[in-house]
């Protein structure tokens, strides 16, 4: 296949190339277990799947302004983070969160991405340069 | 973003390089959010957590010169000195809290360590722009006092809280005030408990600011409380208004600056028991304890309590979170007495999610709220959750309806 290159807008700097994990559901890193990187939430689409490794396409963040970034600091320290982050509606919490334990980060993306995106993909993803660039489909 | 020649300065490292860092990230946030400058602060609340990251950053900033300009309030770690007499602390644990206390004292914090500071010690004007973090204490502000702050994290208010300065974005302008979305509340509202539930409907109301109607014309502090806290669980709201009690809200069409609703949403009594049913562990068994006071129980809630305890003895233990200034009060008004005499315990300067509870991990609780039960799942503690009334008769029966 041909690669289909979508733009972006960085929120938190970076460049890095990984397999896609979409949520349906905002993500609360607390509720993810460090040491796998499964996300532990009852009730969440992402509930028994891990996030270790990929890049995380998801709506926003939620919950309480601490523990965000505990969770991400612990995924960190067990080597289980995701390599990036693409969301839709910014929020101070996440946003700060990302910034300091720079994960890149991005949001605004055309919303043909979104249509084209499934899981598994693999995309490379530079906040810097605001592009996304869809490499292989499942 | 546009800087000043002081800004510039403070960037370039002239306050101390971790000043700059600090600087740094706010930058950073406020151009992901399209501001093009910065403005002073007045007042800051910093969630202190007593977690690894909290301490991680705490330390990172302080080791490299920061001192607060704007001394921030601070959220419960735990009190060290209690638990020791009460339990066994690990020496790694008793480290991190100790380490923690030390790095907020000397980056010049305000050693308050409530959840609450915006019923005492830290309450802003209408309009007054401030850095608030913690999950009730930014919605309290922003919706109760009238005051401009955005969600911030813990990290960021204390960056805001080194700078003195905040990125002009998001709730600090007139627009991202408005409400977005009209939730029309058919649900019986009886009393605080149903704040609760209520603000645990994230997933149906939405992104944006919700605009509550349909509620009663006195909404207690306490309801607010609970509303705030459960709605920055179950989702993400700096903001939120209620026709007729909220400032900004006196009327439906200042609350939506004129404009119509993006959304609508019903909430009724089936949504509330609904969500009840679904975060809860199952009732009608034996309990090993109660916990109340996230976020921490003012002293109506303790003298509630009082009144439920007085001359009974409890089979279960209780735990009611304050801060230091209830707890004192509560002391001189012989409730603390009252509690202790029945088996329970007030603890200042504590939370739930603290390694301090290690003797409950795998033990079954109850609690009326929702924000207690959901964190401390990664400590292992579990709960049923009820009204106060409930949970309270519980712990003295040993067992919950």
């Amino acid at each position: 296949m041909s690669e289909k290159t979508f733009k972006c807008h960085k929120i938190s700097e970076g460049a890095t190339e990984g397999e896609v994990l979409i949520s349906q559901d905002d993500i609360m890193f607390y509720l993810i277990d460090p040491k796998t990187g499964i996300v532990i939430e009852k009730g969440h689409s992402l509930e028994g799947k891990s996030v270790a490794g990929k890049i995380l396409v998801f709506p926003s963040g939620k919950g309480s302004s601490v523990v965000q970034a505990d969770g991400m600091y612990q995924l960190a320290k067990n080597n289980n983070s995701p390599k990036a982050m693409i969301i839709k509606y910014p929020e101070t919490v996440l946003v700060a969160t990302a910034i300091i334990m720079e994960t890149p980060m991005v949001d605004r993306v055309d919303e043909e991405f979104y249509e084209t995106v499934k899981d598994g993909d693999v995309i490379s993803l530079d906040a810097d340069a605001g592009k996304i660039v869809l490499k292989k489909r499942v | 973003m546009k800087l000043t020649k002081q800004q510039e300065e403070m960037l370039g490292g002239k306050y101390s390089e971790g000043t700059a860092t600090a600087l740094k990230i706010q930058i950073a946030v406020g151009e992901s959010f399209g501001a093009e400058r910065l403005v002073p602060i007045t007042r800051a609340h910093v969630a202190l957590s007593n977690q690894d990251a909290d301490l991680w950053f705490a330390e990172k900033l302080l080791k490299a010169g920061a001192k607060c300009k704007i001394p921030p309030t601070v959220n419960p770690g735990f009190c060290l000195s209690y638990f020791q007499k009460v339990t066994t602390i690990s020496e790694e644990d008793a480290s991190l809290m100790q380490r923690t206390h030390e790095a907020y004292k000397a980056l010049g914090a305000v050693l308050t360590y409530s959840c609450t500071p915006y019923l005492g010690g830290n309450i802003p004007r209408f309009g007054e722009i401030v850095a608030f973090s913690e999950s009730s204490a930014t919605p309290y502000v922003n919706s109760v006092w009238g005051a401009r702050s955005n969600r911030e994290s813990a990290q960021s208010a204390l960056c805001a809280a080194i700078t003195g300065l905040v990125p002009e974005y998001g709730l600090l302008t007139d627009e991202n005030r408005q409400g977005d979305i009209l939730v029309e509340v058919q649900a019986e509202m009886k009393s605080d408990f149903e704040y609760q539930l209520l603000g645990y409907m994230g997933k149906k109301i939405g992104n944006g600011v919700p605009v509550f109607t349909g509620l009663p014309k006195y909404v207690t502090p306490e309801a607010h409380m609970n509303l705030g806290a459960q709605l920055n669980t179950s989702g993400a709201y700096g903001l939120y208004h209620i026709v007729g009690v909220t400032p900004e809200a006196q009327t439906l069409e200042a609350a939506f600056g004129g404009k119509e609703p993006k959304r609508r949403v019903t909430i009724t009594d089936e949504d509330l028991q609904g969500i009840l049913q679904e975060i809860s562990e199952e009732g009608a068994r034996k309990i090993d304890f109660a916990m109340f006071g996230c976020p921490h129980f003012t002293i109506s809630q303790v003298q509630e309590i009082a009144k439920i305890l007085a001359g009974k003895k409890l089979k279960s233990e209780m735990w009611i979170l304050t801060s230091s200034y209830t707890k004192e009060l509560a002391e001189r008004m012989g409730l603390l007495e009252v509690i202790n005499n029945a088996g329970g315990h007030i603890v200042e300067d504590t939370c739930p999610d603290q390694p301090c509870w290690h003797h409950l991990k795998g033990k079954l609780g109850v609690t009326e709220s929702p924000k207690c039960a959901y964190y401390p799942k990664r400590r292992g503690l579990s709960f049923v959750i009820r009204d106060l009334r409930t949970c309270v008769e519980a712990a003295l029966k040993g067992e919950v309806e």
